[in-house]
């Protein structure tokens, strides 16, 4: 069975989903950061395996490095937002944090 | 079965497996270090792809980056091991259900739909130049705002983690 693209869109999705279980089943934040980089990658995977099957030119993985950015600053912001929260409430289970108000 | 196929297989299994291990681990710690294979799996997706400058991205930006952030974060949250750090096992069967039905959905959608594929004969060719030509020309204004998008980062990031 030769790889073609709908295998790739198989292994993303499978990704995705994994992602999917672990931001709504985790109660520590970190973890939820983590279920939510593998969500970007599974986008990742499809955007490139569109630009090379269906578009058969560069835009998909100019989008991949635009991911690779939001991804980036997305993690920052909300590992700091995880840090604060440790600093004032000594814990990151999001159950306990249910104010805005730090 | 061509070594491309066999290859395919290799870096599935290298992504999913220790994408199973970051969702389901109880120790958060143990999790973002499977979260190492997978960001690396998915790196050798980007090659078989033909996408060499991703896949180089993709080790630099995510192993070396976002994933050292993570660690460093489960770490300064301190008692890494204490029941804060530990999930219930119970409360992931209603998920992992959810998931799986919504896989299955994405499986039949992704099967029955005719995708019209043109591959180009040619093998990979090198991509970085193709790259640098189509962001500064084309995709000019979205790589000028990612700049502007990560100083933002930057300044929120620390204007949030510093301690009064």
């Amino acid at each position: 069975m030769t790889v073609e693209l709908h295998h790739y869109l198989i292994l993303s999705s499978i990704l995705f989903v994994l992602g999917i279980i672990g931001i709504i089943s985790r109660k520590n934040s970190i973890g939820i950061l983590m279920g939510i980089e593998l969500v970007m990658n599974a986008c990742g995977i499809n955007f490139v395996a569109f630009s090379k099957y269906i578009a058969s030119d560069f835009s998909g993985q100019i989008f991949a490095l635009f991911i690779f950015v939001i991804a980036a600053a997305e993690v920052v912001v909300a590992l700091a937002i995880v840090l604060r929260i440790y600093q004032n409430k000594a814990t990151i289970d999001i159950e306990e944090v249910k104010d805005l108000k730090c | 079965m061509t070594s491309y196929d066999s290859l395919f297989y290799v870096f599935a299994a290298v992504t999913i497996i220790p994408a199973i291990v970051t969702v389901f681990h109880p120790n958060i710690l143990y999790a973002a270090l499977s979260l190492f294979g997978s960001f690396f799996g998915v790196a050798g997706i980007y090659v078989l792809l033909g996408a060499d400058f991703i896949a180089a991205t993709q080790v630099l930006i995510y192993v070396g980056g976002i994933l050292v952030l993570i660690l460093f974060a489960v770490m300064l949250s301190k008692n890494i091991y204490g029941m804060t750090f530990q999930d219930e096992k119970k409360k992931k069967i209603l998920p992992t259900l959810f998931g799986i039905l919504l896989l299955g959905f994405l499986i039949k959608l992704i099967t029955t739909v005719h995708w019209n594929t043109t591959l180009s004969e040619e093998g990979p060719l090198p991509t970085t130049a193709a790259l640098g030509n189509l962001l500064l020309t084309e995709y000019l204004l979205p790589f000028e705002l990612a700049s502007v998008l990560l100083l933002a980062a930057l300044i929120g990031a620390i204007i949030l983690a510093r301690s009064k």
